[in-house]
């Protein structure tokens, strides 16, 4: 009764046709600091306006976030960090890049043949890299300043509300460039998802969104 | 058996005025403090003490007569002592009984974010309810007085409350009724204002204390615990006073302007977004020719 005539095996590593975009520890990197990121966007809205302060309670209740906010947010940046260990390299803009930024009204309206050929990222995913980076530099001077208030003397109190304010408008610039990054992720971008969930994309998405990280790759180029 | 209450016009058999009697019943309370008639004797210390139940604190010696440096979260009214220097060069204690001011216009309330945490009662008394308190200190970032002091222990902010159980049951607060000198008055808002501008003005034709004024800081629209001060230009020199405190403007832009920034941002963020799925929709790859399809996958 055996059948002699296939043979299935295990493949490893992409299929024939796709090509690696994220490494397993870039991918375990991304989605570690998206859920701390999360953790702590959910928790610092519920802090930020009493139409939002029911997330407190989803949460765990209101001691309990600020419990864990500065904790969580602390392991945030140590993963916006980690980040740029791995990828500042190729995240650094150029002309090209300032070329798609002057014609981005293009890419939003899905006139992606008027843009300039992109690398293995394109310009709107590097401003939104350096965005969170600069953001989460920011939270980390002023988040452990409201973190232990009771610490500072009296004479530098007045630092406590400019702080307070700061570290509100850089977590609204990070909630808004995570909003557009979530929703390209999973339906704007057809297999960028997967790309960071599995780590590989189609020649067709590699030749569209990346077409000069597509030569490089199909020029024999390891990596990146 | 007596009700606790209602206020009390008469009690027999006691010696001494009935607490807050001969006083117009307006509902908005004050406690007014003659720094000029204080001793220094923090009969108000011990008073706050024993009503609240806290133990008594070990004091720091810090060259005067201060029980301490600061209030703390267990120790809510401080006698602030300040050496004075005169221009004729003669000497003089600032003494200040330092607590909550309730203002009318409470920064700490304003910069709260947990419901219920900071109630501001009708009568002006603003009180923290520990049960829905945090501890994000918030209040400490709001407040222009530096009152609000953190329970490491509990994660709790405590403050002085002005006795509103006390007050709430027809009793003026605890430290009124130590005070021996009189220097400590309670009452409503106007009747304190009345008091205390008929003392300053008795000061300015009495005494030396020409400047002799009342402070009720507009900053704060007013508060509900008032002085009278030798020396109306120079509050600070009452352990700290400030001149002109006010609710901070960046905890106005960060509780005014960015609170709505941030939420129609978002609001309009989202809908943005569902438009432009809507309008453009997915960018798809297709390969001229045919074969890979990115829907495919």
């Amino acid at each position: 009764m055996s059948d002699t005539t296939s043979h299935a095996f295990l493949r490893h590593g992409p299929p024939a046709d796709r090509i690696q975009r994220f490494t397993w520890i870039e991918r375990i990197m991304h989605w570690y600091t998206a859920a701390v990121y999360i953790y702590a966007a959910l928790s610092g809205l519920a802090l930020f306006t009493p139409y939002l302060y029911w997330l407190a309670i989803v949460l765990g209740g209101g001691p309990a976030i600020r419990f864990w906010h500065p904790i969580v947010g602390i392991g945030f940046v140590v993963g916006i960090f980690w980040m740029h260990h791995a990828w500042a390299q190729d995240l650094k803009l150029n002309a090209d890049d300032q070329k798609w930024l002057d014609n981005v009204k293009y890419y939003i309206t899905n006139q992606d043949e008027k843009l300039p050929p992109q690398d293995k990222y394109d310009a709107g995913q590097k401003l939104y890299y350096w965005g969170m980076f600069g953001a989460a530099i920011v939270l980390l001077v002023t988040g452990p300043v409201m973190w232990f208030p009771e610490l500072m003397p009296r004479s530098l109190h007045w630092v406590l509300p400019v702080v307070t304010f700061v570290h509100s408008a850089a977590a609204l610039v990070t909630i808004g460039g995570a909003m557009v990054h979530i929703y390209m992720s999973i339906s704007n971008i057809p297999g960028s998802l997967k790309a960071m969930t599995e780590g590989h994309v189609s020649r067709g998405w590699a030749m569209l969104h990346a077409p000069k990280w597509y030569a490089r790759i199909s020029a024999g180029e390891k990596r990146p | 058996m007596a009700s606790k209450l209602l206020q009390i016009k008469a009690i027999s058999g006691h010696a001494g005025t009935v607490p807050g009697a001969n006083m117009s019943r307006d509902y908005d309370v004050c406690k007014l403090v003659d720094t000029t008639t204080c001793i220094g004797c923090k009969a108000c210390e011990v008073a706050c003490l024993e009503w609240n139940g806290y133990p008594f604190h070990p004091t720091t010696f810090d060259n005067t007569y201060q029980t301490m440096p600061d209030t703390a979260w267990n120790y809510w009214n401080l006698i602030r002592f300040d050496e004075h220097t005169a221009s004729d060069g003669t000497f003089s204690w600032r003494m200040r009984k330092d607590q909550c001011m309730h203002c009318a216009d409470p920064g700490c309330l304003a910069s709260c974010p947990a419901d219920g945490a900071i109630v501001q009662y009708a009568n002006g008394i603003v009180d923290f309810n520990q049960e829905h308190c945090i501890g994000c200190q918030y209040c400490v970032t709001g407040c222009p007085f530096n009152i609000p002091k953190f329970n490491p222990s509990t994660k709790k902010v405590f403050k002085c409350t002005l006795c509103s159980d006390r007050v709430g049951a027809g009793l003026e607060p605890a430290c009124i009724k130590a005070c021996p000198t009189g220097c400590l008055h309670f009452g409503s808002k106007d009747d304190m204002k009345d008091l205390a501008e008929r003392r300053t003005k008795q000061l300015r034709e009495h005494t030396a204390h020409k400047n002799a004024g009342v402070y009720d800081p507009r900053g704060v629209d007013g508060t509900h615990v008032i002085y009278v001060l030798h020396d109306i230009g120079d509050p600070e020199s009452y352990g700290g006073l400030p001149k002109n405190p006010a609710v901070d403007p960046f905890v106005r832009l960060w509780k005014g302007p960015l609170k709505w920034i941030g939420g129609f941002g978002i609001v309009f963020g989202a809908l943005g977004i569902a438009f432009h799925y809507l309008r453009y929709g997915p960018k798809e790859a297709e390969i001229q020719g045919g074969g890979d399809n990115e829907r495919h996958d």
